[in-house]
């Protein structure tokens, strides 16, 4: 993970310092939302598609309580054994506890974010058990020693020069190879020889039906069922609100995932995994971590609707000019936004702020989520819970005393003095932000209020 | 029909045209607009900084100046919006409750409620139009390109009435300027980049000038021109509508 | 108070007052050619279609095809491949590294997005779709349903599962730099033979 003291501004800033890599980055992901909008136009049904999401998965947070002992249930009469974690570290001590009962000290670990949310490859790699990621966007990261960016593309700031070197330096390339063709064939060699020595594995979860005690993993790769047919212990970590009510459920939910995230009809692989092989166990931790304190914050409780298809970083302006590193969390861009805060509000009281509020992150959200009203919501918790530097608190109750009494707003006759002493972007020297890149505005001779005085 | 015409602070101060073009063009419609002047602000600066609970005083002041009328006019989705989503006065919650159903942003007043179905106006050219996020998303005067919904736009219909306006279109028809309030300072470089990259979109597209229903957008896009030593101007829409 | 408990009594005490599931019975496709649908979007997605009319069209196409495949793993009934093994004796799966072509049966397929669903019960063991190196997969009945909600309404209809998995085209990655690359850990070809 992540451990920065810097800010998404200050880290945003750094990005910003190499233009040119800015609009690779932004132009990149604009054209996944432009796959995204080209894929979605094609299904007149697509609102109400979003709209049937959004209800179901707000009927799964109102029930929650049943549908998890629902899932237990089937899933335990299923064969798969059911774990319940809840923090981080619980999770990660189950994970390693269920290794060590295996005695295996390798394993091989498709995409989780939840896992990256819980920092489980440092704290596996503390007891001395190697992991490693196979989907390509991973390993690339890991490579790198970095934490995903993204969270459907991790490794989307990384030009493919860079990912030569690396592969180079630990896959053994040829310096100076760059075609995406071959590196990604040097990955598949190399992983595949991982899937087939590793003998445990750790997916993610997409869903879990609570009718049925199924759970779906989707991947373009394979790489989830590579490891978890091949190995002789299936782990699967997935945040209790993954929860579906009934398997019909899917077929609203995987026309939407894909679509919204990458432009595709659907991932490549969608795998329901119900009942073990034989012999070979899977293990499902059902995961807090917070997301129950969440479900107590009325106005935040929407965020658990989330099928992390990563569509509102991609539609995200901000997100797309400030690159995934600079949210320091697991989860970055809008959605990231509203998350964090409830982990930790002091670590991430500069999230909620980055963002201009535009709204377009709640629009092709496939659930729905109010992200942007969200953002705002959690400002003003913020600012409630005296995360805010105090001189801004003063200005801004400065502030509001002025705009509260016409006297004193005309106090110096002119209002104008007003706006030029507390607008940000009007303070008339070098070292106000706006002024570096962008001209102030002029003053005309008349204010509106003086020419209609005159007039009437 | 009486209109309050709310002008938000820095539009009087800094761009009092399209106030004035604000005025006037309600006036052709035969509108009778008044201009309270204990106005102040709408208190978004403070909300969307997370100090909503601080903006007691201006609701309670706006509340006061608006109530008189039938409706409320401003040349600005962003400060509409806010009243839409956030007046709200505990000892008064009945009048606020009226008041954030008769505040409307310039054009939507016009297409909605005076029904405008032609204007006598003129402005010949090349017009690029900027989709200001509160007025778009928020007030949803244009669809957005997110949504699988039927296209519409209601400032674009009144600037399709103006005589010999160039429409010129967009790369990106709704992505956000980057101004955001507090945002262009404290989230400098990248609302620097944003505003350079919107307004890249619109040279490329050869607009001689960059127009929209928030002057705060066109005010930062502005900045962005000028240090740049560009000739394209912005122009609020009411000014557009208002040419003859 | 175990974490189980901890967890569920949060969970009581902090969810919503319970919301009714929305009606999702009138989610349906278009009515359209559903077969040239399904061959344009598999297509698309990078695999390969063939309409046959019997299994004899399908091994010549799998001998034209695959000609270069030593090892064929066969698991579709009346199919018959030259050389192929159409039961998995060897106990240890790992030894299915080094096929070259899986042939399987699926039960249906989905015009919208190009996938077909299969089950254990016709492939075993649940590794062979993606270890393989070509994937060729045979919808015997020639099911083709519209989206999604159609298929998850015949799945009701089927005999339950213990791993099932709709596989839509084959293994592919755009991690590096968005470019698509086919193949990434599984197979680098799938073709669908749909009996008409």
């Amino acid at each position: 993970m992540h451990e920065s003291t810097k800010d998404h501004a200050a880290l945003a800033a750094l990005f910003n310092k190499d233009e040119e890599r800015v609009n690779w980055h932004d132009e990149t992901l604009w054209w996944i939302r432009q796959k995204r909008d080209k894929n979605v136009h094609q299904l007149p049904e697509w609102e109400a598609l979003r709209e049937a999401a959004s209800q179901i998965k707000f009927n799964v947070l109102s029930n929650l309580h049943d549908y998890l002992l629902e899932f237990e249930k089937n899933a335990t009469a299923n064969g798969v054994q059911v774990h319940w974690a809840a923090d981080a570290k619980e999770h990660n001590e189950i994970v390693h506890r269920l290794l060590q009962e295996h005695k295996v000290d390798r394993m091989v670990k498709s995409k989780s974010m939840l896992t990256e949310e819980c920092g489980l490859n440092e704290y596996l790699a503390e007891q001395g058990i190697e992991v490693i990621d196979s989907d390509l966007g991973e390993r690339i990261v890991q490579l790198a020693k970095e934490p995903p960016s993204h969270i459907v593309l991790p490794c989307i700031h990384k030009k493919k020069e860079e990912i030569g070197d690396l592969f180079h330096q630990y896959l053994g390339t040829p310096a100076n190879v760059a075609d995406p063709q071959l590196l990604t064939e040097a990955a598949r060699q190399h992983l595949r020889d991982v899937f087939l020595t590793r003998r445990a594995a750790l997916t993610g979860v997409n869903f879990a039906v609570a009718e049925t005690g199924e759970f779906v993993v989707c991947t373009n790769e394979g790489n989830a069922d590579m490891g978890a047919h091949l190995a002789d212990v299936h782990i699967a970590s997935m945040g209790i609100e993954k929860l579906i009510p009934e398997r019909k459920h899917l077929g609203i939910f995987l026309r939407l995932l894909t679509r919204s995230a990458t432009g595709q009809p659907i991932t490549t692989y969608s795998s329901h995994f119900k009942k073990p092989r034989k012999e070979t166990p899977i293990h499902i931790i059902l995961v807090d971590n917070g997301r129950s304190v969440q479900l107590g914050r009325k106005e935040f409780r929407n965020s658990l609707k989330c099928i992390r298809c990563g569509a509102c970083m991609n539609t995200c302006p901000v997100y797309r000019r400030s690159g995934g590193h600079s949210y320091h969390t697991a989860v970055a861009g809008p959605i990231g936004s509203i998350l964090a805060p409830n982990l930790d509000m002091k670590k991430y009281k500069d999230l909620p702020f980055a963002s201009t509020l535009c709204g377009s992150c709640s629009n092709v959200c496939p659930v729905k989520i109010d992200i942007h009203d969200q953002l705002y919501k959690w400002r003003q918790e913020l600012v409630k819970e005296g995360y805010t530097p105090a001189a801004k608190t003063i200005s801004m109750k400065l502030m509001a005393q002025t705009l509260s009494s016409p006297t004193l707003y005309n106090a110096a006759g002119k209002s104008g003095r007003f706006v030029l002493k507390h607008a940000p972007f009007l303070v008339n020297n070098k070292l106000n932000p706006w002024y570096k890149e962008r001209e102030m505005p002029e003053a005309p001779k008349e204010s509106f209020r003086e020419w209609y005085k005159k007039r009437n | 029909m009486k209109v309050g015409l709310f002008i938000p602070c820095y539009v009087d101060q800094f761009y009092p045209n399209a106030a004035i073009a604000t005025l006037q063009l309600l006036e052709k419609f035969g509108v009778e607009v008044t201009y309270p002047l204990t106005q102040t602000c709408c208190g978004q600066p403070m909300a969307n900084s997370g100090y909503e609970h601080l903006t007691k005083g201006c609701n309670e002041l706006f509340i006061k100046n608006f109530e008189p009328f039938d409706y409320i006019v401003a040349p600005s989705g962003s400060c509409v919006l806010h009243v839409r989503e956030h007046l709200h006065d505990p000892a008064n919650e009945e009048a606020a409750t009226v008041l954030r159903h008769k505040v409307y942003e310039l054009t939507s007043f016009l297409t909605d409620i005076l029904q405008v179905k032609e204007l006598n106006a003129r402005f010949p050219h090349k017009v690029g139009m900027h989709q200001s996020c509160h007025g778009q998303r928020g007030l949803k005067l244009s669809q957005m390109s997110e949504l699988v919904a039927e296209p519409f736009s209601k400032p674009g219909s009144l600037l399709k009435m103006v005589k010999d306006l160039d429409l010129i279109e967009l790369g990106r028809t709704d992505e956000c300027c980057g101004f955001g309030g507090t945002f262009c300072v404290t989230e400098e470089a990248v609302s620097a980049k944003m505003g350079k990259d919107r307004v890249a979109d619109h040279l490329h597209h050869g607009a001689e000038y960059i127009t929209g229903v928030d002057m705060s957008c066109l005010m930062h896009m502005e900045g962005i021109l000028k240090r740049a030593g560009s000739k394209v101007k912005v122009i609020h829409i009411a000014e557009i509508l208002n040419a003859e | 108070m175990n974490s189980r408990d901890k967890i569920l009594s949060a969970i009581a005490a902090n969810q919503p007052e319970k919301t009714a599931l929305p009606d999702i019975s009138g989610f349906k496709g278009a009515e359209e050619d559903l077969q040239s649908k399904y061959a344009t979007v598999l297509t698309t997605i990078g695999g390969k279609i063939y309409f046959v009319k019997d299994e004899n069209e399908i091994a010549a196409a799998v001998a034209t095809q695959f000609s270069q495949a030593k090892r064929i793993v066969n698991l579709v009934d009346n199919l018959h491949i030259e050389n192929a093994e159409t039961v998995i004796s060897d106990p240890e799966i790992h030894n299915l590294k080094n096929v070259d072509l899986a042939i399987i049966k699926a039960k249906f397929a989905v015009a919208e997005n190009g996938a077909v669903w299969i089950t254990e019960k016709d492939v075993q063991p649940r590794v062979l779709p993606f270890i393989c190196e070509h994937l060729a997969v045979v919808i015997n009945d020639g099911i083709i349903f519209s989206t999604m909600h159609e298929a998850y309404q015949k799945i009701a209809t089927l005999e339950e599962y213990g791993y099932g998995s709709f596989i839509a085209g084959p293994s592919k990655t755009a991690d590096i730099e968005q470019s698509l690359v086919i193949g990434a850990h599984g197979p680098r070809s799938m073709s669908v033979f749909v009996k008409i």
